[in-house]
């Protein structure tokens, strides 16, 4: 075999103690394509990092050989300067500045004093021709669709005489129609011998563009097969192939009668062209813990901002609790309810971090300890965060440190106890395992359990399919802002999941 | 033992440390004068003002939000105090309710646009910067108004009859030590490892001879200046709504994170406009002791003071970033700027020598900030 491109060898990247990726080995041609699949979470985006020089050179194990030569490279700049250029699902350009001014950020054209402006013009219009995007240089950004901007992100990218292009899960928010052209796009570079790594979930897309599908899974590398020998049930069994083992403290409990039902709910950004969730209709029981399985972008999240009143866009829906419709317009309005919601984002969402511990515990229900004049019962309070704090076994020094200086799981906690102080009747958790150690996760499913029994009724989000099977009763799944399927959780697979999660339904399309 | 100390305490220290040092050089270089009871009367007297506003101002910066207009509200307020008790002979009770109402919708007015409206308060107080200013202008037509009454002097001019004095002192200090002695408690029973009980106590020792000592100092002059009681006992209200309070609490959670506080359920807009309401009455409590001690209306006045309140505040300790800072800083922050002042006007230092060192000792104080909270 004549020289690889790009030939990564043995790369192990660990995370205080944890190894996210174990010795992950690729290599590429010149004009071909790699696609990289594996769930949320399985070291995808790490092994892009570390390619691309977000994780410098010696914060790694193994090598990494680009055209022959070992890549020392300290940070993006280095490997730009290489030719590995690489384009993020969240897009990196200037809203309010042109098309030209993006294409050229950082590498204007001309001197000091006076940029050549003439000479970009002609560049971006010759870029804009070769990725197909009928615009004039000068119109700005935020006037662009989201595929229009992916298309000036790969001319950008041409611009620096990229030779090794990364897509990172390009079309997860495009239509049909941007895909295909993007697809297009990337197969005339291939031609013209730029390498293409792919990141996506949808195998369709995977299939049809790359020449080689790599599987990671955990961290591990499982695979690398050619496209010829590979369907996808193959790179989905792959992906998921894991037993579920005693992770998942399942417990016998009690579903009653229905106590949520959501109908029609539909949310949409100001301006946007797509719902992020489209007529979703389901149904919550009382001790029930409701599963609600997609990819990142599936819209899940989204629906449970409408349910909690934080979504930051237009959205409609019709939620009749215990029989009584709702307009939740405000989190204030559903805490009233007893909803409460653990966020997927906690550092953003969740917690103050310069604030103590209990403080960030008794921040939803200051009201029940405040007399007439404001004055907080400090007695009370701390009576309840140090129940709560045991109750959910927060590991603290005090209660007194702030939060930020807490380990992730128990900074969740810490977040759960906040929600549970507001006696909710229906829990939402988005992600609330995501970044915590396996013992915190454990503690916090046998929490779940509990509440269950009592009565309450859960909504779990969660992107780890083995958590979503071991852990709900009943599971929902959402692909592009619609609900998908239904599932009992009794004979469920990950596979089921995913290939409702992930396959085209040409029925629906 | 170090290692208790933790970042607020150490700030503190610090402060205190220069403020020692600020007495120290300067009493040296007056021969005493610095340190003469009647240069100490007037010396605390002159950090009234500024003090107030800072007690309001810190709240807003807590909050995560400035305001650059109290500088003209100040000077509007005590407009309208000064022109209610010259022109319509208002009784003095009237004139200050009405001024602190005031003070209240103004502040109010301003952050009902920062809360509700989303209009970044820079850009609002920067506004009511101008228009306060002009409609003080346009109130008085340009001219001071005065002579004010002997009533209204009141406020900005007068002591305190020293039996009065020295009983107020006596019931701060007896409620400072119970204060302590009940947090022991209430921190013992819920498990809670108090500091030992030398450090508490010794620092409470140290705030009560702090304490009588500057009674003596002040008696030995004139008393205690009414406007220095005034602060005292707004620091003590302002201290106990910040930490005591869910008004309090609320504020410094929209300060260190908005979104998560939100999330939990808090009125983070009621709660932000409350501020600047709460801000605007101490706007119109510096205000009235501001026109007292003129003893009249004047339409340059205030000018600037916004910037001497956000520079005590910050080199007390606050941080722009929000949901950082305390009122005792603030006050310690405002009292190193007037002793920088009164010190170097003693000197006979030139006034462009004294806004230079005060430029300076404020970009000392932050960058020492900085750097302490990055070696973390």
């Amino acid at each position: 075999m004549k020289q690889p491109l790009l030939d990564m060898r043995g790369i192990v990247k660990s995370f205080s103690g944890v190894r996210a990726l174990n010795g992950v080995s690729i290599q590429l041609g010149t004009g071909e394509a790699l696609s990289i699949c594996g769930e949320n979470g399985s070291g995808k985006s790490t092994l892009m990092k570390v390619l691309s020089g977000v994780w410098p050179f010696g914060s790694y194990e193994g090598e990494i050989y680009f055209e022959g030569n070992l890549v020392k490279a300290s940070s993006i700049r280095d490997t730009e300067a290489l030719g590995i250029v690489i384009i993020h699902q969240e897009l990196a350009l200037v809203k309010e500045m042109s098309v030209l001014e993006n294409i050229f950020l950082g590498n204007e054209l001309g001197s000091f004093a006076r940029l050549n402006d003439e000479e970009m013009h002609r560049r971006t219009s010759e870029l804009l021709a070769q990725v197909k995007l009928n615009v004039l240089p000068d119109t700005p950004i935020r006037d662009l669709g989201v595929g229009q901007q992916q298309l000036v992100e790969i001319a950008k990218a041409l611009n620096k005489n990229v030779k090794l292009l990364i897509l990172d899960e390009p079309t997860s928010s495009l239509t049909t129609t941007e895909i295909e052209i993007l697809l297009n796009i990337v197969s005339e570079l291939k031609q013209q011998g730029i390498a293409c790594i792919y990141i996506s979930h949808k195998l369709e897309e995977v299939l049809a563009l790359s020449n080689w599908v790599t599987v990671i899974r955990d961290g591990d590398h499982i695979d690398t097969r050619s496209v010829e020998q590979l369907t996808q049930n193959d790179i989905i069994s792959m992906m998921v192939g894991r037993e579920l083992d005693e992770l998942f403290p399942r417990e016998e409990h009690d579903i009653g009668k229905v106590v949520l039902k959501v109908k029609h709910a539909t949310a949409m950004q100001a301006g946007a062209t797509r719902a992020q969730v489209e007529d979703v209709s389901f149904e919550l029981r009382q001790g029930e813990i409701l599963g609600v399985a997609g990819l990142i972008g599936s819209g899940r999240t989204e629906l449970m901002q409408c349910l909690y009143g934080s979504y930051d866009g237009r959205y409609d829906a019709k939620i009749e609790l215990h029989g009584q419709s709702l307009t939740i317009r405000s989190q204030r309005v559903a805490l009233e309810a007893g909803i409460a919601m653990v966020p997927e984002d906690r550092k953003r969402h969740g917690i103050v971090p310069i604030m103590s511990v209990g403080r960030n515990i008794t921040l939803s229900v200051l009201d029940q300890y405040t007399s007439w004049f404001g004055e907080i019962n400090e007695d009370q309070e701390s009576q309840d965060i140090d129940d709560y704090i045991a109750r959910l076994k927060v590991k603290t020094a005090t209660s007194e440190l702030a939060i930020k200086n807490l380990s992730g799981g128990n900074q969740q906690k810490a977040i759960i106890a906040k929600c549970l102080l507001t006696h909710p009747k229906i829990l939402i958790l988005d992600e609330p395992t995501r970044g915590i150690d396996v013992g915190a996760k454990y503690e916090i499913y046998k929490l779940m359990f509990a509440l269950v029994k009592k009565g309450m009724s859960i909504i779990m989000v969660s992107s780890e399919l083995s958590e979503v099977i071991g852990i709900s009763d009943r599971v929902l799944v959402m692909h592009e802002g619609r609900l998908k399927g239904q599932f009992d959780h009794q004979g469920l697979t990950q596979e089921m999941i995913m290939n409702c999660a992930i396959k085209e339904d040409t029925a629906n399309v | 033992m170090f290692k208790t100390i933790k970042t607020s305490q150490l700030q503190l220290l610090a402060m205190l440390a220069a403020m020692l040092l600020i007495v120290v050089f300067f009493s040296f270089a007056t021969d005493g004068a610095f340190v003469s009871p009647r240069n100490i009367s007037n010396l605390i007297r002159q950090t009234a003002i500024v003090g107030v506003l800072a007690i309001g101002m810190v709240f807003v910066i807590i909050s995560a939000e400035i305001d650059l207009s109290v500088g003209s509200m100040m000077g509007l307020l005590g407009g309208i105090a000064a022109i209610l008790d010259v022109w319509f002979h208002f009784p003095i009770l009237l004139t200050v309710l009405v001024t602190v109402v005031a003070g209240l919708v103004l502040g109010l007015f301003n952050g009902w646009w920062v809360a509700y409206q989303k209009v970044p308060s820079f850009i609002v107080t920067l506004a009511g910067m101008l228009a306060f200013r002009g409609i003080l202008v346009g109130l008085t037509d340009g001219a001071t108004v005065a002579p004010t009454s002997s009533s209204l002097a009141i406020i900005g001019q007068s002591y305190i009859p020293s039996g009065w004095g020295i009983s107020v002192i006596a019931l701060l200090c007896l409620g400072l030590v119970a204060r302590v002695y009940t947090r022991r408690q209430a921190r013992h029973k819920h498990g809670v490892v108090n500091q030992a009980a030398k450090f508490e106590y010794g620092k409470a020792t140290i705030a009560v001879s702090v304490l009588l000592g500057l009674l003596f100092i002040l008696e030995s002059y004139r008393g205690i200046p009414t406007p220095i009681l005034i602060m005292g006992g707004l620091i003590l209200i302002a201290t106990y709504v910040a930490k005591r309070t869910s008004f309090g609490r609320r504020v410094y959670a929209i300060g260190g994170n908005i979104e998560a506080t939100r999330m939990s359920g808090v009125n983070v807009e009621r709660t932000k406009m409350l501020v600047f309401g709460f801000n605007g009455m101490m706007v119109a409590v510096a205000a009235l002791i501001l026109t007292s001690r003129l003893g009249a209306g004047s339409p340059a006045a205030g000018n600037m003071a916004e910037l001497d309140a956000i520079a005590a505040c910050v080199i007390g300790g606050a941080s722009l970033a929000g949901g950082v800072g305390v009122v005792f800083g603030a006050i310690m922050g405002a009292l190193i700027m007037s002793s920088l002042d009164n010190g170097m006007s003693m000197l006979d230092v030139p006034t462009f020598w004294q806004l230079i060192v005060k430029g300076m000792i404020l970009l000392l104080a932050v960058w020492l900030d900085v750097k302490t909270k990055k070696a973390q």
